[in-house]
């Protein structure tokens, strides 16, 4: 069983979500998301200042063994990328709730917040799929 | 991901001790990695690690007329094999041409061979065997209670002689790539599927379990399926199934070098066909490589400059190398270029001869 800390909110496709104050929140993929995928080799970023919007395709994390699409939780503009993710990948696996960070979203409304699930919400999501 | 019906090699335990995360490979339980596939590459490389191979097939053919069936059987000639554990590898053809296993065969004696055949054909590859048998006085004999441990790596071979026996560490001593040998209770080969120097070692089933602790007290780590899988591809190694098959001569599989044309007299199953084939021109397996972003995978589309398609039979991310890596199949092409359909893009990739890696350095 992989750890799901109690503090963050979740989308049902892997992605959490941490509130950093100001609207600002970061975003990153769980750890059972990338025990899923295993040893990261690349991971593409969008660009600083882009808009993106809730449930689009916005980054990619290429491992062993597939690529897969990291999807935006919420809708706003991009104000940071881990730039550490171009040389150090594995960092998504060896911490993936802290250094494996992805990206940083200033959110339009914050109120989005609410239709992601808890962590209990995203166990139970988890134990579904399996 | 296992079922009830999958098999387990005596090292099943031992796996689990060491955290493995266990896959379902053609029917046998097996570790996929021990927490990071690429770490257990790199070990591989760079020091020693150890892997469980139990899952595949040992056969021993036995009887006067072993040598003549053997000729017969393979395309590659075992009338080579002159010393005592002498290893060849070999295609073993159907009469359209077609492989329908890789193996490699020891010679002991003109009357004594031992073959190794891969784990996901073995039921075919039994039948086969026993079938080509016909007006050969010859015994084929599976050999199931030997477990299999491959130890591969620069510093794999003086990692096991802490765990061989005086006697073992005598037989092994000078021993030449390729050659087996039996000392005492074990089979020990310097024989791999990693482009490294190290032993794949035959042990008694119940001995299994207590050799691994030895070599992992002597510091060999467990590597898993995952990391063999991106070690023979950088070693420009084919895997049965998905670089070749059937329906692929070893003309267009980069094992014409297996193939013993000469003395034109010698009679081997599939020869007609590849005379024919050989004839008429053959598509060519390639190495590929991509420098950019991004990884090469099996069944992507690959196209060459004249127009002509082909496709990617393995792919992965090169630990070693750093980027994407890949043995392709594809028709003739002037070109040193070909270009790759990914994620709806055509990407232009480099064509190499399909070897990467050997002995921890670059080859490209």
């Amino acid at each position: 069983m992989s750890t799901i800390p109690k503090e963050l909110r979740y989308a049902p496709s892997h992605e959490w979500v941490r509130p950093e104050g100001d609207g600002v929140y970061t975003i990153g993929i769980t750890e059972h998301a990338q025990e899923l995928l295993g040893d990261m080799v690349f991971v593409e970023l969008p660009d600083v200042g882009d808009q993106v919007n809730a449930g689009d395709d916005v980054a990619v994390a290429e491992s062993v063994k597939a690529a897969s699409d990291v999807y935006a939780p919420i809708t706003g503009e991009v104000v940071a990328i881990n730039e550490e993710l171009e040389d150090s990948p594995e960092l998504v696996n060896s911490d993936p709730f802290g250094d494996g960070w992805m990206f940083k979203v200033k959110a339009d409304d914050e109120a989005e917040l609410e239709e992601l699930l808890d962590a209990d919400a995203y166990a139970a999501s988890i134990e579904d799929e399996e | 991901m296992s079922s009830a019906t999958t098999q387990r090699t005596a090292l099943y335990a031992k796996h689990l001790e060491s955290g493995a995360k266990m896959v379902d490979f053609h029917g046998w339980d097996m570790p996929l990695h021990y927490g990071s596939q690429i770490e257990e590459h790199k070990v591989v490389r760079q020091d020693a690690g150890m892997f469980d191979v139990s899952h595949m097939t040992i056969v021993d053919v036995t009887g006067t007329q072993a040598k003549d069936y053997l000729r017969y059987l393979l395309a590659n000639d075992v009338d080579k094999l002159k010393d005592k554990g002498k290893a060849l590898y070999s295609g073993m053809l159907n009469e359209t041409g077609g492989v329908v296993d890789d193996l490699i065969v020891y010679h002991f004696d003109d009357t004594n061979y031992r073959m190794v055949v891969n784990s996901a054909t073995r039921e075919k590859d039994m039948n086969w065997l026993l079938k080509q048998t016909e007006g050969f006085d010859v015994t084929i004999t599976e050999c199931p209670d030997f477990a299999m441990i491959a130890v591969q790596g620069p510093h794999a071979k003086t990692k096991a002689a802490k765990v061989f026996s005086t006697a073992q560490n005598e037989a092994v001593a000078g021993m030449k790539p390729f050659f087996g040998v039996q000392a005492e209770d074990l089979f020990i080969a310097t024989t791999g599927y990693t482009g490294e120097a190290g032993y794949e070692i035959m042990v008694p089933v119940e001995k299994a379990p207590e050799m691994w602790q030895s070599l992992l007290d002597a510091g060999v780590k467990p590597c898993g399926l995952g990391a063999r899988d991106t070690l023979r591809l950088e070693a420009g190694m084919n895997l049965y199934g998905q670089d070749m098959d059937e329906t692929i001569s070893p003309l267009e599989a980069n094992m014409g070098w297996t193939i013993t044309w000469e003395p034109v007299e010698r009679n081997f199953v599939g020869r007609a066909a590849l005379e024919a084939l050989r004839e008429q021109g053959t598509q060519k397996l390639v190495g590929l490589v991509m420098k950019e972003k991004g990884v090469l995978r099996a069944g992507l589309n690959v196209k060459t400059d004249e127009g002509e398609a082909g496709i990617i039979t393995s792919g992965t991310f090169s630990p070693t190398l750093g980027h994407a890596i890949a043995m392709a199949r594809i028709p003739a092409t002037n070109s040193s270029t070909v270009e790759v359909e990914m994620r709806k893009k055509w990407v232009k990739v480099d064509v190499v001869k399909p070897s990467f890696v050997r002995n921890g350095k670059s080859v490209l």
